[in-house]
């Protein structure tokens, strides 16, 4: 903090003294873009100077210091309380524990359970979402009357939070009365147990995380397909492609980075996933159900730390989530590499 | 990614459609979509759009006419009665003023710190400043349940538990932010610009003030819109630090959610009311937010 303000109380004092006095030295040190200047220096040459080495760092500095204090500082004591056992009814009761949160989140099924359980969500709610995603942006992305309306539209599931999203579409799946049962009834398909049953309450819950990303998707495909050059269109239809073979061999190699991007980052998302679930099991939210068929990790952890009180495992658990991201990163960086070389 | 050379004049105000339009055009092959397009659009955005109709229906209905099926496809009668026992029993008044103060103070933070260092990043030369960049770019990847239990245990130990800056500060700066300033200030910043200031004696901070926040204006804007969307809706932290006595609209809405008031239509007219400010913005600011994100996706 100190040097910032420092840095911070120099700049603005420069600022007071230097523009109106049109000092020699003051003009050389800027033409010199800090380098050093040919002549003696004097006080405000040399305070000039220290204002563009220090400036750089003062300008960063509200970023690095907050993210440090309240992520970077928090990840590592994260590291230590899981080495510890650290309970929500006895908060200055710490006691070494080693590595028992982790021995003992190993041998729990609901950890695992909770982490197949995000494995699964994950992927059926990212998989349907990109590739409607795309389709949608490839649709966006035709000369449309009220463009912006389209893409307005399709944007306003995104200004729906989590939470006000997940309690409607707790009465749009309730087993008995919801109007998604009633629509199924419609067309003659038996009603789904979305509350019980194991891919149900799933298949609901990433319904959600479906409808409030993909016209967020849909917007950074459709950016990168208008940054396709027109000519690789146009030689392809010049070869004879047509508009789905356009399609397939311009506007989707085109997009390979963007959709890297976007598998990426709706991985890091699905490994959090936690207000969903929290709020389609409703009362009992924590426990991702009555057998626990959709509580995801983000789920557990929060019950293991702020509903059964154990906030050691609750630590342990979130950095096993961080380990995986990373695994799950450098599995997708992997990819990548290889994608590249093969192209 | 260091190239401060390219000095694109800044197309301030207008900088987003025309070209993006132009090309759209040019692209020839992207012909007028056809009555197909048009229907599945159509499909599209019902099902982005009725569940925020079918909210308003139900908030309109009582608890007794959502427990009945078929469920209720137009509005009742009720509304405006539930709306009162949202804003009053279920503390969506008092969250409603909190998140307002809460969001307001995170997008001015964000907005100017971001600004700040992504100036920096731009334009400015210092050590480690790819390096540095690379580090802010790659703290997107930490879950905030890394930071969660640590600050629990400060934030009570310092007696801040339900206080408005527990949930406030830890958001207060943000590396998208950052990135997407200093993407937009590489081309819309004319180097000339920040030499011509620099050559008449200018302290970095004038340079600031006089330069870098008129020429990043526009983004600035951007961000502050998709900043406040995001504080608005932030869940995770605030339901751990806050309680009913001084919720957030998240954390209200978490409260209903878990049985606070055990009446569907007045849960609906709670979600109502903690969504409406954000739609009320996206009418106003639809077409900047579109744009912010897809200009944040290309140089991306």
């Amino acid at each position: 903090m100190t040097s910032s303000d420092e840095a911070l109380a120099q700049s603005a004092t420069s600022a007071d003294t230097a523009p109106g006095s049109q000092e020699p030295g003051a003009a050389r040190g800027a033409q010199g873009r800090g380098t050093a200047p040919t002549g003696a220096g004097t006080w405000r040459s040399r305070l000039y100077r220290w204002d563009m080495k220090a400036s750089p760092y003062a300008f960063i500095s509200p970023f690095f210091i907050i993210f440090g204090a309240f992520s970077l500082v928090p990840l590592l004591y994260t590291a230590w309380y899981s080495l510890h056992h650290v309970q929500l009814s006895n908060l200055d009761g710490q006691t070494w524990a080693g590595l028992d949160n982790y021995t003992n989140l190993f041998q729990s099924d609901f950890f695992w359970n909770a982490l197949k359980n995000t494995f699964t969500i994950g992927v059926i709610s990212t998989v349907p979402q990109l590739i409607a995603a795309i389709w949608l942006a490839h649709m966006l992305n035709y000369r449309l009357r009220g463009s912006t309306v389209w893409r307005v539209v399709m944007l306003t599931p995104y200004a729906t939070s989590v939470a006000a999203a997940t309690l409607v579409f707790v009465l749009l799946f309730s087993p008995d009365t919801g109007m998604i049962n009633w629509a199924l009834d419609l067309v003659g398909i038996d009603p789904v147990n979305w509350r019980e049953s194991d891919w149900g309450s799933q298949a609901a819950v990433s319904s959600i995380v479906i409808w409030r990303w993909t016209g967020y998707n849909a917007l950074i495909y459709l950016a990168a397909m208008q940054a396709i050059p027109a000519d690789l269109y146009e030689s392809a239809a010049l070869d004879g492609a047509n508009r789905w073979q356009q399609f397939r061999h311009v506007t989707i190699p085109m997009l390979r980075p963007t959709i890297l991007f976007t598998v990426v980052v709706s991985t890091i998302g699905a490994t959090q996933l936690f207000g969903e679930p929290l709020l389609f099991g409703g009362v009992s939210g924590t426990k991702g159900g009555s057998e626990h068929q959709y509580q995801t990790l983000g789920l557990y952890m929060y019950d293991q730390g702020w509903i059964v009180g154990n906030l050691g495992k609750a630590s342990a658990i979130a950095w096993s989530m961080f380990l995986i991201l990373l695994i799950v990163a450098a599995v997708n960086l992997l990819i990548t590499r290889r994608l590249r070389k093969t192209q | 990614m260091t190239t401060i050379t390219d000095a694109t004049p800044p197309q301030v105000a207008q900088d987003a459609e025309p070209p993006r339009r132009r090309r759209i055009l040019g692209a020839g092959k992207q012909l007028h979509a056809g009555p197909v397009t048009y229907l599945v659009l159509i499909l599209f955005a019902v099902i982005s759009l009725a569940p925020l109709l079918w909210t308003a229906v139900a908030a309109s209905r009582t608890n007794t006419r959502l427990a009945q099926t078929p469920p209720p496809f137009w509005f009742g009668g009720n509304l405006f009665k539930n709306l009162e026992t949202a804003w009053n029993q279920a503390g969506m008044g008092t969250a409603m003023w909190n998140t307002i103060l809460v969001a307001a103070t995170i997008t001015v933070g964000t907005v100017l710190f971001s600004t700040l260092a992504g100036f920096a990043f731009a334009k400015l030369r210092f050590r480690f400043s790819t390096t540095l960049l690379l580090i802010t770019i790659g703290t997107m990847m930490i879950p905030p349940q890394l930071a969660v239990v640590p600050l629990y245990l400060w934030m009570t130990d310092l007696g801040w538990a339900n206080h408005l800056q527990t949930v406030i500060l830890p958001t207060l700066v943000s590396a998208f932010g950052t990135f997407f300033m200093r993407q937009y200030l590489v081309q819309a910043l004319p180097t000339e610009l920040i030499e011509a200031a620099r050559v008449d004696g200018a302290s970095s901070l004038r340079v600031v003030w006089h330069v870098v926040f008129p020429a990043a204006r526009p983004a600035m804007a951007v961000l502050g819109l998709l900043t406040f969307v995001m504080a608005w809706n932030d869940f995770l932290w605030p339901i751990i630090a806050l309680n009913g006595e001084n919720p957030t609209v998240q954390v209200a809405l978490n409260q209903l959610g878990t049985g606070y008031i055990p009446d569907d239509s007045v849960i609906m007219a709670g979600a109502l009311l903690g969504t409406l400010p954000l739609l009320i913005a996206f009418l106003l600011f639809g077409k900047q937010i579109v744009g912010g994100i897809m200009q944040g996706a290309v140089k991306g």
